[in-house]
């Protein structure tokens, strides 16, 4: 029994991407920890590495892939600026909170 | 394939010049320790040096460089050279700022994420593929939100870094997103075999849709048009004035370079020729002018409507930045070659009067420590030259003739009225009326209330007046006589890859 990608039809990764990509962005707007909405930010862009990748699949071209690598480097890239910035505004406000990071509005 | 590298490299001079610039001021940095504020200098040297080497990528005419990923060709150097002024006067200004200077770390990796930035915003003006535009929109966000929040002892300035870092990267991913969306119905990364692939096949439609909203997304995040401009005041407001200046005028501009050379390479049709000459048709399938003239008024009226009631000066020109985001939008909403040199003369002239208006509001915070505009009063007796200064730049930021705002604006609303979107001109001449509402105020504040009695008149160094004459001449001038700026526009607008 050999699988390959291809067995599964093209739809269920796209709905099940999309539907990951969703709950990312909910989690950005709803969730109130800095660290969780950089987690949803990565599950968006690993949501976006699925879409590629079955795309590419399923068009027999290499390039969605490539684009799968520079994506995940630059995700690393921004978590690693992302968790250097929480850990300079904790240091000021003791909190990652973000709800109480509220000196600026309007 | 080796060989077309090579081939590559050779026209790839000023990228290469920042590249390996930005690895010598990091090992200066380690080296200097002490007196690293020796590294702005250096930085400086730096982009003297990639100006010649911009001045030499001109003479080679159109390329198209490494396997299709970057184009070299006059809009894009262009937008280069736009960009690399506005990066060296903010390098010049944060020679003196006394809130940088006076930091415990130094300055040097400071100037070396500077060179860096500049680095991802010359590559967003040329990028041709996909991949190039995500890549070349991480390196420049990356570096601003770092930069954002370089002084990161005081609360406003981490705050502004973190919402800018999660606003920058939610909208990266949604843009993402869409361009996932466009590999899946073309097969192809490379704008042009995008364009190709629209063009002969029928795609799904909804999809296409969906995929054009979410990279709006992107585009609307860098160049802070409404609703992608949440993060714009709070990280204008809470970063070193510098990097607000940079971020203001040098940002924006890339973010519409990319713009311009997404929707022109993927989205026009050259076949349809029957609008006149210089005019452009959109493909089926995406209604760019609707999107584009619906974020246009947005930008336009929510920004200038906000900044009415703001008290603090940088985040009003926050606002007014947002604004102008909306008047530059108006000259891409008319798809003509007329709009894209409006838009181009109106970044040279934008450059310098946002350019000063920054850079005195950096000069005056140094002095009495405070952004507030009823701080300001008085401000014009205390310190004639600045108060007059500024007085040029907020007019110019308005377009009261005869400052160059005028003459920005007046090609702008013209080449609207020859496209015949006479409804979108009128909203713009409404909204400039509005804007000069909270402009005055400020000017109100500088010249028509008598200072605080204790209140002592501000000294300035020499060097500091210089730069601020090198801004407020040009602003002034160009209003006089602007046949250079406007010739060399219009002789900028070619494109790689479109006839």
């Amino acid at each position: 029994m050999n699988f390959t990608l291809t067995d599964i039809p093209l739809n269920y990764y796209l709905g099940l991407s999309a539907t990951l990509f969703s709950i990312g962005i909910v989690g950005v707007l709803t969730r109130r920890n800095a660290i969780i909405v950089f987690i949803c930010i990565e599950m968006m862009l690993n949501s976006v590495n699925l879409t590629l990748v079955a795309f590419s699949a399923f068009l027999g071209n290499p390039t969605g892939q490539i684009l799968v690598f520079f994506v995940m480097a630059v995700a690393a890239a921004e978590a690693a600026v992302g968790l250097a910035i929480i850990i300079a505004m904790f240091r000021n406000k003791m909190t990652v909170n973000i709800d109480e990071i509220n000196i600026m509005k309007w | 394939m080796l060989e077309q590298i090579l081939q590559s490299i050779k026209y790839f001079q000023p990228e290469t010049a920042l590249v390996v610039s930005f690895c010598l001021i990091v090992i200066a940095d380690l080296f200097l320790k002490k007196r690293n504020e020796l590294t702005s200098y250096l930085a400086l040297i730096a982009i003297l040096i990639t100006a010649y080497f911009l001045v030499q990528q001109g003479t080679v005419g159109t390329q198209s460089i490494f396997f299709d990923m970057f184009a070299i060709d006059p809009f894009s150097l262009f937008f280069k050279a736009i960009i690399l002024t506005s990066s060296f006067f903010v390098i010049l200004f944060s020679i003196y700022s006394k809130e940088l200077q006076g930091r415990p770390k130094g300055i040097g990796e400071y100037n070396a994420l500077i060179i860096a930035l500049t680095l991802g915003m010359f590559l967003m003006t040329g990028a041709t593929n996909l991949l190039m535009i995500y890549l070349a929109l991480e390196l420049s966000s990356l570096t601003s939100y770092i930069l954002a929040g370089y002084t990161n002892e005081a609360k406003d300035s981490s705050e502004a870094s973190l919402k800018y870092i999660i606003y920058g990267a939610l909208s990266s991913g949604i843009m993402l997103y869409g361009i996932s969306i466009i590999y899946g119905l073309t097969g192809s990364l490379d704008l042009n075999t995008v364009h190709q692939a629209l063009v002969l096949q029928s795609v799904n439609q909804a999809a296409l849709i969906i995929a054009g909203i979410f990279i709006v997304v992107g585009f609307g995040y860098k160049i802070s048009a409404v609703p992608f401009h949440f993060w714009t005041p709070d990280v204008y407001e809470g970063a070193p004035v510098t990097i607000t200046a940079l971020l203001s005028v040098a940002s924006k501009a890339a973010g519409f370079a990319m713009l311009i050379r997404f929707i022109k390479v993927t989205f026009i049709d050259p076949a349809i020729g029957n609008l006149g000459p210089g005019m452009w048709a959109v493909l089926r399938g995406f209604d760019w002018n609707f999107v584009l003239a619906v974020l246009s008024v947005l930008s336009m009226t929510i920004g200038n409507l906000v900044a009415l009631s703001q008290k603090n000066l940088k985040r009003l020109l926050a606002y007014s930045s947002i604004a102008h985001a909306g008047y530059m939008l108006m000259g891409l909403v008319v798809f003509s070659n007329e709009g894209i040199a409006a838009v181009m003369i109106y970044f040279i002239i934008y450059l310098f009067m946002n350019l000063g208006a920054f850079y005195v509001i950096m000069l005056v915070a140094d002095r009495i420590g405070s952004e507030n505009i009823d701080d300001y009063r008085g401000l014009g007796y205390r310190t004639p030259l600045i108060g007059v200064s500024m007085t040029i730049f907020l007019l110019s930021l308005t377009g009261v003739p005869p400052t160059a705002g005028f003459i920005g604006k007046l090609y702008l609303f013209s080449a609207l009225i020859s496209a015949k979107v006479f409804w979108l001109a009128i909203v713009g001449v409404l909204n400039s009326v509005v804007s000069l509402y909270y402009y005055v105020r400020v000017l109100r504040n500088m010249f028509l209330r008598d200072p605080q009695p204790n209140a002592q008149p501000l000294h300035f160094s020499n060097m500091e007046i210089l730069i601020l004459l090198l801004l407020v001449v040009p602003t002034f001038l160009l209003g006089l006589y602007f046949t250079p700026i406007v010739e060399y526009a219009q002789a900028s607008i070619g494109m790689f890859g479109v006839r």
